[in-house]
């Protein structure tokens, strides 16, 4: 592989693992959600999710040219070759904290798929101009719904506040430029971090406010999983779940 | 002699879609593609949405009907863009949509009246439905809930 290559690589598995970790996470809501609807809703994102990561990881896949598959690489991996921002393998926690990490990532995704459509590399563009499509409904709901819980009743309203209090912290990872990053810009496939990020906290203070949610001081944030440099302890546990079949029958097929 | 595109075109209207089988995959506007390169027909087809599991359903589908009619070199790829939108539905999917009781999609987003009794006051129950494609929305009038195939 060029060193361009490898970049690009690195940054495809952060755009497929983003989407399959959460994805997975949203899964496990499968059958256990509040109502029946918020529980098909959750499987039809978490569904969304996973067809996005077929579509980053098999790209992936075919730029390191190693033969290995989407499925490869989301069930033969472990855990520091992942390059999930650490907001997606945070646990679900109950329905609004789920929400409110959706909301967090929808936000994000959303504009940045939008960026990335203009991609100077095609398929990139293509897979961003067909996930745009999904994920503008994903944003509709979970911006609607932690509005509703947030401006909700004492109950909800605290439990909203709690789950910003504890993930706000993971935002500023979506935003850290490292070099992966920065090689992509140049390239002309990754938008520019800071735009993005202050067009994210406008969007976001905007939501919050009218959800009557304060968003914590201090520019603290955690960071270590987009490098693979460290993951929380959290991901573990989730693969050991997500990849239970090819490790206990290893090349199992359909 | 290889079948003409138009008997090709033809068998594919018989392919249903496997889970609104009412409408065809060439109603739901997701042949991109049909073309001869020597003796090997080549069938592009467009993911509707991408974590949609009727997508390689479909594409076994088409391949086994295609199969019934003789072809024998086919080779049946995905074609991601131009993007799947719901203006590739044809006017008759549209209808047999509505027949069967799904409000096909409207531009402004909500559908524009309920299947059922064809009243126009309906609230939406979630943005998300049976099927990736599909809404939930409910009549205000019958009360009968109902499905309502989103705009993308």
């Amino acid at each position: 592989m060029t060193i361009d290559n490898l970049a690009l690589f690195d940054y495809l598995c952060r755009l497929g693992d983003n989407t399959l970790i959460l994805g997975h996470r949203l899964s496990e809501w499968c059958g256990v959600a509040p109502v029946l609807e918020e529980d098909i809703a959750l499987a039809n994102t978490a569904l969304d999710l996973i067809g996005q990561t077929q579509l980053w990881l098999n790209l992936a896949g075919q730029i390191e040219q190693k033969g290995r598959s989407a499925d490869d690489l989301a069930m033969l991996r472990d855990v520091w070759d992942f390059r999930n921002v650490l907001l997606v393998e945070q646990p679900n926690g109950d329905f609004g904290q789920t929400m409110m990490r959706q909301m967090l990532f929808d936000v994000w995704h959303k504009q940045y798929l939008s960026e990335l459509q203009h991609a100077s590399n095609a398929d990139v563009a293509d897979i961003a101009t067909k996930a745009i499509k999904e994920v503008h409904y994903h944003a509709e709901r979970s911006i609607e719904i932690v509005i509703s819980l947030g401006d909700g009743t004492e109950e909800s309203h605290t439990r909203m506040q709690r789950a910003l209090d504890l993930l706000w912290p993971y935002v500023g990872e979506l935003f850290i430029a490292d070099e992966i990053d920065i090689a992509m810009h140049s390239a002309g496939i990754a938008p520019d971090s800071d735009q993005l990020q202050s067009s994210y906290l406008a969007s976001t203070q905007q939501i919050l406010t009218e959800a009557t949610l304060i968003v914590p001081n201090g520019r603290f944030s955690h960071s270590g999983g987009k490098n693979g440099f460290r993951h929380s302890e959290h991901l573990g546990h989730l693969l050991t779940q997500m990849q239970w079949l090819q490790r206990a029958y290893p090349g199992a097929s359909w | 002699m290889n079948p003409c595109n138009a008997d090709i075109w033809d068998w594919l209207t018989q392919v249903p879609d496997p889970e609104i089988p009412v409408i065809s995959i060439v109603d739901l506007g997701i042949v991109r593609n049909v073309r001869w390169e020597d003796d090997v027909l080549n069938v592009a087809l467009t993911p509707t949405y991408s974590g949609c599991p009727a997508t390689q359903v479909i594409a076994a589908q088409v391949e086994a009907k295609l199969r019934d009619r003789g072809i024998e070199n086919l080779n049946v790829t995905t074609q991601l863009s131009p993007a799947w939108t719901t203006d590739w539905l044809t006017e008759s999917g549209r209808k047999k949509l509505e027949q069967f009781g799904i409000a096909p999609p409207q531009s402004k987003g909500r559908p524009a009246n309920c299947p059922n009794c064809g009243s126009q006051h309906l609230s939406k129950i979630s943005q998300f439905g049976s099927t990736p494609c599909k809404a939930l929305w409910r009549c205000d009038d019958c009360l009968e809930p109902f499905d309502y195939f989103k705009c993308i």
